[in-house]
C-alpha cells in the first residue's frame, strides 16, 4: 500500500482541467428552459469526476465546492430543478472558481478562500432559495440523498461526536474491483470504529457464489469526523452500494446498545487466533486486518502529504495527447523501416557485388527515403493537435463579452479539425482572442444600430481556419460596420502615422491599425481600444512566421486572415553558396533568383548599391560583405541575385552559387551559443556539417545600419 | 535538486567514457577534497579543468563559420544534433596561432551560467595532456600579476610533479556575457 499518488496527481490535473473545459462548453450550449438530458449528464459526469479525483488526493477544498455544484446539478438532471440563466452563470462561474482552485494547489500557493465562499454562498443560496428544494429533504431510499443532506445540515458536521453507517454493497459490487474491506479498513483510520455484520442475506454455504458480496454492515464510528471524510471512502462505490450516514446521537439508543454487542463481536475477531464460532467464514480474516493497521496506515498518509510539496516541477512539464491511430501509423512505419533496413544489410553482406546488386541497393535506398519521409511526416504530427483546442474557449469569451456589451452576438466555427503545431497553437491564442474581442467590440454593432442599417438584430462572428499549402490559414469574419477607413486616416494624419498629403490605397489605410499606437476607438472600454494591441497582435504573429491581414467593406464587416507556418521545426530551405559558406534562405522569402546582369547595377553615392528589377530599385546585399566571407567569385556578374521580402521591403541578396531546395530541421544557436544578428537558426545538412539559416528581416535590417557603412567594408576587402 | 542529480549522472557518464575509452584515469580513492582534472596542453603550458565539466573529447573537424563574431570563435559543429560552437583556446588568450596537427583536440565541455543553465561547448587546444587528481588545499590562489596578464580566467595554480599546472574558471571564461563583451570591444577597435 505505500503506493506514490503524487505521480497521478499531475495527471488528475490535466484531466480535469480538461473536464472543466467540457463543463464550460456543454454549460455554454445548455438551453435555458429546456435542457437537454445528455448535456446535463455530460456536466455532471464532468463535476463528478473532479470531485472523486479531488477526494481521492485530498484536495478538500475542491471535493466540497465540486460537491455543491454537483448537488445542483443532481436536481438538473432529475428534473426537479429549471434550468435558469441565473443558474447557468453561477455554475459558469463556479467553473472559473474551480479551475482557479486547481491551478493555484498546482502552483501549491494560497487559495482565494474570500471568492471561494462568494461563489460558494451564491450556489447554496440557489440550492437553498429556489423550487425544486423538497427533494433536498431526507430522502433515504435515493442514492443522492447522502450528497444532499450535506448541503442541508452542515452544522451535524461538528457536533456529532460519531456517524452511524449503514452499508449494503449490491450484489455485484465486488465484480467491479471493489473492495469492502479496503473502505472498513480506511474508515478504521478515521476514528474508533465498530463493525456489525449483517449476515441476513447469506444464502446456503452451498449456493455461495463467491463473487457476489450477501453481507451488509453496520458501522459505528466514533469521533469528530468530517462526513465528508466518510463519504470520501464511498466515493467509488456510491451507485452500488445503500448507504446511509446518520449521526450517532440521531440514530438514538437502540444503537447504543448494539454498539456493545458490536464491540464484543471485534474484540473476537482481534484476537490473533481468531475463534470463529457463529460467525462465517467469509467475514472474520479480512475485517480482523483491520484492526493492527491505523497506525500504519496512518503513516502512509502523512508520507503522501509530505510528497505533495514536491512534483512542482513535474507538472509544469506540459504533455501531449496523441491519438492511437496516428501512434499505430508510426509503430507500422518503424516495421517497414526494419524490414528495409534488414534488406539493405543482407545486401551488404553479399560476398560479390555485381551489377544485380546495385540495382538493389538503389531500390533499397529508394524504400529507406520513403520510409524516412513518411516517418519525418508522421512524427510531425504527433505534435499537430486540432485547432479547436483554441476555438473552444471563444464560447465563453462571446457569451461574457456580448452581455457585458449588450450586443447580440452568434459565434459560428469552423473548420476546427483543422491540425497545426502545439508550439504555434499555444502563441497563436492570445492574438486570436484579441482580435476576436476587437470585433465584438468594434466590429458587430449594438442591436438598434444594427436594426436601423437594415440588418439582423444578432451579429455574427465567425471563426473559420484550414490549410493552404505549407501554411494553416484561420479567418475571422464578422458582420460588423467594417473599419471605418476615413476616420483611421484622419486619425493617422492627426497622429503623425501619416504625411497630409500622402496617398494611402484602402487596403494600405486598413493596414494602418496595426501600426503601434494606434486605436479608433471613441470610448476606451476595458474589452478594448486603449492602442496597445494590434500591433502587439502582428508581432506575435510575425514571431511565428506568420503574416495578419485585414480586408474591410464599410457597412458590412471585416475579415481578418491569419496566416501560419504548420509547425516552428521544420523549414522549406533554399541553400546558396557564399564562399567556402552554404546558408539557408527560407523559401517563403524568397521572390525570385536572378542571374546579374551589370547594367542594371547602379551606385548610390557610391556607398550602397541598387538593382534595377523591372521598375524596382532594390538595394543589394552581399552575403560575403556581411558575414565577412571571402567569395568565390571576383565579378559580381559571375554571382546571382537571391530577391527576397521581409516586412514589406525587398532587397537583393548576392551569393555565389544556387544549390537545391530542401526541407530543413531548426536548430537553436542560442542553446549553447548565442544569437546572431542576420541568422535564425542552424541546420544539419546530409553530409553532418552545420549550415546556418538567414533571417531576412535580420539581413534588411543589417544591410540599412551598413548602408553608410559598406564603402568601409568593401575598401577593407579590396585591400 | 533534480537537476543537480542529473546532472550528477551524466558527468558520471562522461567520466565512464573516459575511463573506458581513454584509460586515462587512475584507479586512485577520491573523497570530498579531492577532485579530477583533465590537464591540457597550450603552447607549452598545462592547463586544467574539472573533468567532471568534460563531455567528450574529439579530434579537430571542419567548422561551419559563424559571421560577426570575435576570431577566437571557430565556427560550430554537429554533435550529434546539437549546435555546439568551438573556441580557439590560442586565440582566446592571444597566443601565437599554430597549425593543426594530428594532436590537436576539441575538449567538449559543460559550462555553466550565472542563471544554473548550462551549455555546451568545445575548446581547441594543442593536445591532452593527463589526468590528476588534486586536494583543495593544493591549489594556490593565483597571484596578482599586475595590469598587463588578464588573470581573470585562472582559478588558482597547482602543481603536479614539480610542474605548473593552471586550473581554469571555464564557466567565466566561456560565458556567453564574457563572449558578448569580447565582441564589442572587437567591434570598437
Amino acid at each position: 500500500m505505500t503506493f506514490d499518488m503524487s505521480q497521478f496527481l499531475a495527471t488528475f490535473y490535466e484531466e480535469s482541467f480538461e473536464g472543466l473545459d467540457i463543463m464550460e462548453t456543454e454549460l455554454l450550449a445548455l438551453d435555458v428552459g429546456e435542457a437537454d438530458l445528455e448535456t446535463i449528464n455530460t456536466i455532471f459526469r464532468a463535476a463528478h469526476s473532479i470531485k472523486g479525483g479531488s477526494g481521492t488526493f485530498g484536495l478538500d477544498d475542491v471535493a466540497n465546492f465540486t460537491h455543491v455544484m454537483e448537488t445542483l446539478l443532481d436536481e438538473m438532471r432529475e428534473g426537479t430543478r429549471d434550468v435558469t440563466q441565473n443558474a447557468v452563470n453561477i455554475l459558469l462561474e463556479s467553473v472559473d472558481v474551480l479551475r482557479e482552485m486547481l491551478s493555484t494547489l498546482q502552483a501549491e500557493q494560497e487559495l482565494d478562500n474570500e471568492r471561494i465562499a462568494t461563489v460558494k454562498k451564491q450556489l447554496d443560496d440557489l440550492l437553498a432559495g429556489e423550487p425544486g428544494e423538497e427533494t433536498i429533504s431526507e430522502n433515504p431510499a435515493s442514492n443522492s440523498s447522502a450528497t444532499a443532506e450535506v448541503v442541508t445540515e452542515p452544522e451535524t458536521k461538528t457536533q456529532a461526536s460519531g456517524w452511524v453507517i449503514d452499508f449494503k454493497p449490491h450484489v455485484d459490487m465486488l465484480q467491479t474491483g471493489n473492495d469492502p474491506v479496503r473502505m472498513i479498513r480506511e474508515l478504521s483510520v478515521l476514528g474508533d470504529i465498530t463493525v456489525t455484520p449483517d449476515m441476513s442475506l447469506l444464502p446456503d454455504f452451498l449456493l455461495m457464489e463467491p463473487e457476489n458480496s450477501c453481507l451488509a454492515w453496520i458501522i459505528t464510528l466514533e469521533g469528530d469526523i468530517d462526513k465528508s471524510a466518510i463519504e470520501e471512502v464511498f466515493d467509488w462505490v456510491e451507485d452500488e452500494c445503500d448507504l446511509t450516514i446518520s449521526p450517532m446521537a440521531a440514530t438514538g439508543n437502540a444503537n447504543q446498545k448494539e454498539q456493545i454487542v458490536e464491540a464484543e463481536i471485534i474484540s473476537e475477531i482481534k484476537d490473533p487466533e481468531p475463534s470463529v464460532t457463529q460467525e462465517k467464514i467469509v467475514t472474520p480474516a479480512p475485517v480482523a486486518e483491520t484492526a493492527p493497521k491505523p497506525a500504519e496506515k496512518a503513516s502512509v498518509k502523512t508520507e503522501a502529504t509530505a510528497k505533495k510539496a514536491k512534483p512542482k516541477a513535474s507538472s509544469e512539464s506540459s504533455s501531449i495527447r496523441v491519438s492511437i491511430d496516428k501512434v499505430d501509423e508510426l509503430i507500422n512505419m518503424v516495421g517497414e523501416l526494419v524490414i528495409t533496413q534488414s534488406m539493405l544489410s543482407q545486401l551488404g553482406e553479399d560476398e560479390e557485388f555485381g551489377e544485380s546488386q546495385i540495382e538493389k541497393l538503389k531500390n533499397g535506398l529508394m524504400q529507406l527515403e520513403r520510409n524516412t519521409r513518411e516517418m519525418q511526416e508522421n512524427v510531425m504530427r504527433i505534435r499537430m493537435l486540432p485547432i479547436s483546442f483554441v476555438f473552444q474557449r471563444f464560447p465563453r469569451l462571446v457569451h461574457d463579452l456580448s452581455g457585458k456589451l449588450d450586443k447580440k452576438i452568434e459565434l459560428k466555427l469552423s473548420g476546427e479539425s483543422t491540425e497545426l503545431d502545439k508550439t504555434v497553437m499555444e502563441k497563436i491564442g492570445d492574438p486570436l482572442v484579441h482580435l476576436v474581442r476587437n470585433s465584438l467590440d468594434h466590429g458587430i454593432e449594438t442591436p438598434d444600430v444594427r436594426l436601423a442599417a437594415g440588418k439582423s438584430e444578432t451579429g455574427e462572428i465567425h471563426l473559420n481556419a484550414y490549410h493552404e499549402g505549407g501554411n494553416i490559414v484561420i479567418e475571422i469574419t464578422d458582420d460588423g460596420a467594417g473599419l471605418n477607413l476615413d476616420k483611421i486616416l484622419t486619425k493617422a494624419k492627426s497622429s503623425g502615422l501619416v504625411s497630409e498629403n500622402e496617398n494611402l490605397s484602402e487596403e494600405d489605410i486598413a493596414d494602418l491599425i496595426f501600426r503601434p499606437g494606434f486605436s479608433t476607438a471613441d470610448v476606451v472600454s476595458d474589452v478594448s481600444g486603449r492602442g496597445v494591441g494590434m500591433d502587439v497582435v502582428r508581432r506575435n504573429i510575425r514571431a511565428l512566421g506568420g503574416t495578419v491581414d485585414v480586408k474591410t467593406t464599410t457597412g458590412q464587416g471585416s475579415v481578418f486572415t491569419i496566416r501560419l507556418p504548420l509547425t516552428l521545426a521544420i523549414l522549406d530551405g533554399q541553400s546558396v553558396v557564399v564562399g567556402d559558406e552554404v546558408y539557408i534562405v527560407p523559401l517563403v522569402a524568397i521572390i525570385e533568383s536572378i542571374q546579374v546582369d551589370s547594367n542594371l547595377i547602379n551606385g548610390i553615392t557610391g556607398q550602397a548599391e541598387v538593382y534595377r528589377l523591372r521598375d524596382e530599385y532594390i538595394p543589394i546585399v552581399k552575403l560575403c560583405d556581411v558575414f565577412n566571407v571571402k567569395p568565390l567569385n571576383e565579378n559580381m556578374e559571375d554571382g546571382l541575385l537571391v530577391v527576397v521580402e521581409a516586412e514589406g521591403k525587398k532587397v537583393a541578396l548576392l551569393v555565389d552559387d544556387l544549390l537545391g531546395q530542401q526541407q530543413v530541421v531548426i536548430k537553436s544557436l542560442e542553446t549553447n551559443f548565442k544569437s546572431i544578428e542576420g541568422i535564425s537558426g542552424a541546420t544539419i545538412l546530409g553530409d553532418g556539417t552545420v549550415a546556418l539559416i538567414l533571417d531576412v528581416s535580420g539581413l534588411i535590417t543589417i544591410s540599412k545600419k551598413n548602408a553608410g557603412g559598406v564603402k568601409k567594408t568593401t575598401t577593407s576587402v579590396a585591400a | 535538486m533534480a537537476t543537480a542529480d542529473q546532472n550528477l549522472t551524466a558527468n558520471d557518464a562522461a567520466k565512464k567514457n573516459l575511463q573506458s575509452e581513454q584509460n586515462i584515469i587512475g584507479s586512485a580513492e577520491l573523497d570530498e577534497n579531492t577532485r579530477q582534472f583533465l590537464t591540457f596542453i597550450l603552447a607549452g603550458e598545462e592547463y586544467g579543468v574539472d573533468i567532471l565539466r568534460v563531455q567528450e573529447i574529439k579530434g579537430w573537424d571542419a567548422v561551419t563559420q559563424v559571421p560577426n563574431t570575435p576570431e577566437y570563435v571557430r565556427g560550430v559543429i554537429n554533435l550529434r544534433g546539437t549546435i555546439v560552437p568551438i573556441i580557439d583556446l590560442r586565440i582566446r588568450f592571444d597566443m601565437e596561432q599554430l597549425e593543426y596537427g594530428p594532436t590537436t583536440v576539441v575538449i567538449v565541455l559543460k559550462v555553466m551560467s550565472d542563471d544554473d543553465s548550462s551549455r555546451i561547448m568545445g575548446i581547441v587546444v594543442d593536445g591532452v595532456s593527463d589526468v590528476y587528481n588534486m586536494k583543495k588545499d593544493e591549489i594556490k590562489p593565483a597571484p596578482d600579476f599586475g595590469d598587463g596578464v588578464d588573470s581573470s580566467f585562472v582559478n588558482g595554480l597547482a602543481t603536479v610533479e614539480d610542474k605548473m599546472v593552471i586550473i581554469l574558471d571555464i564557466d567565466f571564461m566561456l560565458n556567453s556575457a564574457e563572449l558578448a563583451k569580447v565582441h564589442k570591444i572587437s567591434d570598437e577597435e
